[in-house]
């Protein structure tokens, strides 16, 4: 993995002429993870999308990038908010499709590696239609997670989660891409309270940055900077409604 | 037991004797001459009397038919991908493509035979240009149809388009591919009967064109019998091949 940059992106976007957000300014620490949070539809993942290159039928205006000044091509992960997985592939095959696709010989066992840290081991040889939802995002994340790149975006990943394993992902992802530079989209304010270095809440009207704890992540659930920053993030969401 | 109790098989049985008996219904009731209508035990004995006859051109019709399937199939699948994978393609061949099937294909018959001549090749032909836009454009809507989120998706990951086309587009349009395949098993065998009605001597189409002329209606309905009972089995081989490979790309 090469230096992960630190990411920008300053200006307002439009959808045909209806404003969706903006001017907003957000700066993503480099090596940090940052949690995006916000009420459906307020144009969190067309933030994520803008940096991936993927937000069409969006106008943008303004400027976003790498703080190195180098394309961001080929040095992102992107795990969408969708599974996305490719229905003809077995789950191995789904993990390491981005080698697959390039041609590369994937490193030997990274896949079952992974597969096995996100619990899908006895399922390793099944297709996506045999698997429940939250199977299903765990191989995304297993997938994005294999990609093994600086700059990491993730689109509500725990979403289809129950509560025990969505705790325990939340683990798995922050001692993974500890150092790098991750774009986390969330709904969920203790889980943004859990993994946050920085928080920025986007509402209909602005994006508000909230003072974050220095503590390391994954922080656990149950102390009290979590929990009261936690509070802190809903009356922040509610506020703005 | 209520008929939908039945047994597949069962029921095309039950079908097929409610046909036969109205068919021998209708004979008796009219009272149509045999060089009108035959009676089924006359087609059926025919069949019997006849089998090394009809057995000869059956193969040849059969041979073209699969022929021009495969060949069809073939040509219109890379029409397809070549279509899908080139804007310029796109523009300049598509409207052709379209506008070419303004011609009924029936028409390029008489055509076809004074280029390709009298033997097999028109009639292949024949089954290859009617089949050829069914399979073309069911698989290429297909091919253009792939959902964004996974070329966004692949894209991210660095692929090259060619690897896109390779492991996601057209892995993900085979329903569209196998929807043209099944369509063209049907229409195979019409033009391959039609390159014969043209000019053949050769082929149940030829067959049933000699058994009209000579006023042996047993003969041509025998044919016909042939005929239908082949297009049935393709159209299953086809189906068991397309689940086959829509199974393997689920
Ligand atoms: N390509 C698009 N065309 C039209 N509308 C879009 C498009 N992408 C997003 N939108 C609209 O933009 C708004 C924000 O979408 P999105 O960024 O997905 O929200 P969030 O991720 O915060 O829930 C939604 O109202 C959505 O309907
Ligand atoms: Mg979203």
């Amino acid at each position: 993995m090469t230096t992960p940059p630190g990411l920008f992106l300053r200006g307002s976007a439009r959808i045909d002429a209806k404003p969706l957000f903006g001017p907003v300014d957000v700066t993503l620490p480099a090596g940090r993870w940052t949690c995006l949070l916000g009420p459906s539809g307020v144009g969190k993942s067309t933030i994520l999308k803008l940096f991936a290159d993927l937000a069409t039928g969006v106008s943008f205006d303004g400027t976003f990038g790498s703080s190195d000044g180098a394309p961001l091509a080929g040095r992102i992960a992107l795990m969408a908010q969708e599974d996305l997985l490719m229905p003809w592939l077995d789950l191995r095959q789904n993990v390491s499709l981005g080698a697959r696709l390039r041609r590369e010989r994937p490193p030997s066992d990274l896949a079952e590696t992974l597969l096995a840290e996100v619990g899908l081991t006895e399922h390793i040889r099944k297709h996506p239609a045999e698997l429940s939802g939250g199977q299903r995002q765990r191989v995304a994340l297993a997938r994005t997670l294999m990609e093994d790149r600086p700059v990491v975006l993730l689109d509500e990943p725990f979403s289809a989660l129950d509560a025990r394993t969505r705790a325990d992902m939340q683990d798995l992802a922050a001692d993974k891409l500890a150092g790098r530079t991750v774009l986390h989209v969330t709904h969920d304010p203790g889980e943004a309270a859990r993994l946050g270095h920085q928080i920025l809440v986007l509402t209909e009207t602005q994006l508000i940055k909230v003072p974050a704890p220095h503590s390391a992540i994954p922080r656990p659930v149950d102390s009290a900077e979590v929990l009261d920053l936690q509070a802190r993030l809903l009356n922040q969401l509610r506020q703005d409604s | 037991m209520t008929l939908s109790g039945l047994k597949t098989w069962h029921r095309v049985a039950l079908s097929l004797c409610v046909g036969l008996a109205l068919w021998h219904g209708v004979v008796v009731v009219f009272d149509l001459p045999k060089f009108i209508l035959p009676a089924p035990q006359l087609v059926a004995e025919t069949l019997w009397k006849s089998r090394a006859l009809l057995a000869e051109h059956a193969v040849i019709t059969i041979f073209e038919v699969i022929a021009g399937l495969v060949l069809g199939a073939t040509i219109g699948g890379l029409t397809a991908i070549w279509l899908a994978s080139s804007k310029t393609a796109e523009v300049l061949v598509r409207p052709l493509l379209v506008f070419s099937q303004t011609i009924p294909v029936f028409a390029l018959a008489p055509l076809l035979t004074l280029w390709l001549g009298y033997g097999l090749l028109s009639k292949i032909a024949m089954a290859l240009l009617i089949i050829f836009f069914p399979v073309t454009s069911a698989f290429f809507d297909a091919l253009v149809r792939t959902p964004s989120g996974w070329l966004g998706l692949a894209q991210v990951m660095g692929a090259s388009k060619w690897q896109i086309m390779r492991q996601i587009r057209i892995p993900a349009a085979l329903p569209g591919f196998a929807s043209g395949l099944r369509l063209a098993a049907v229409y195979a065998p019409i033009g391959a009967i039609i390159g014969e009605w043209v000019g053949a001597s050769k082929g149940l189409g030829y067959l049933m064109l000699l058994a009209n002329g000579r006023a042996k209606i047993d003969l041509m309905f025998a044919a016909l019998v042939v005929l239908a009972f082949f297009t049935l089995l393709l159209h299953t081989c086809v189906d068991r091949f397309c689940v086959k490979i829509l199974n393997q790309h689920r």
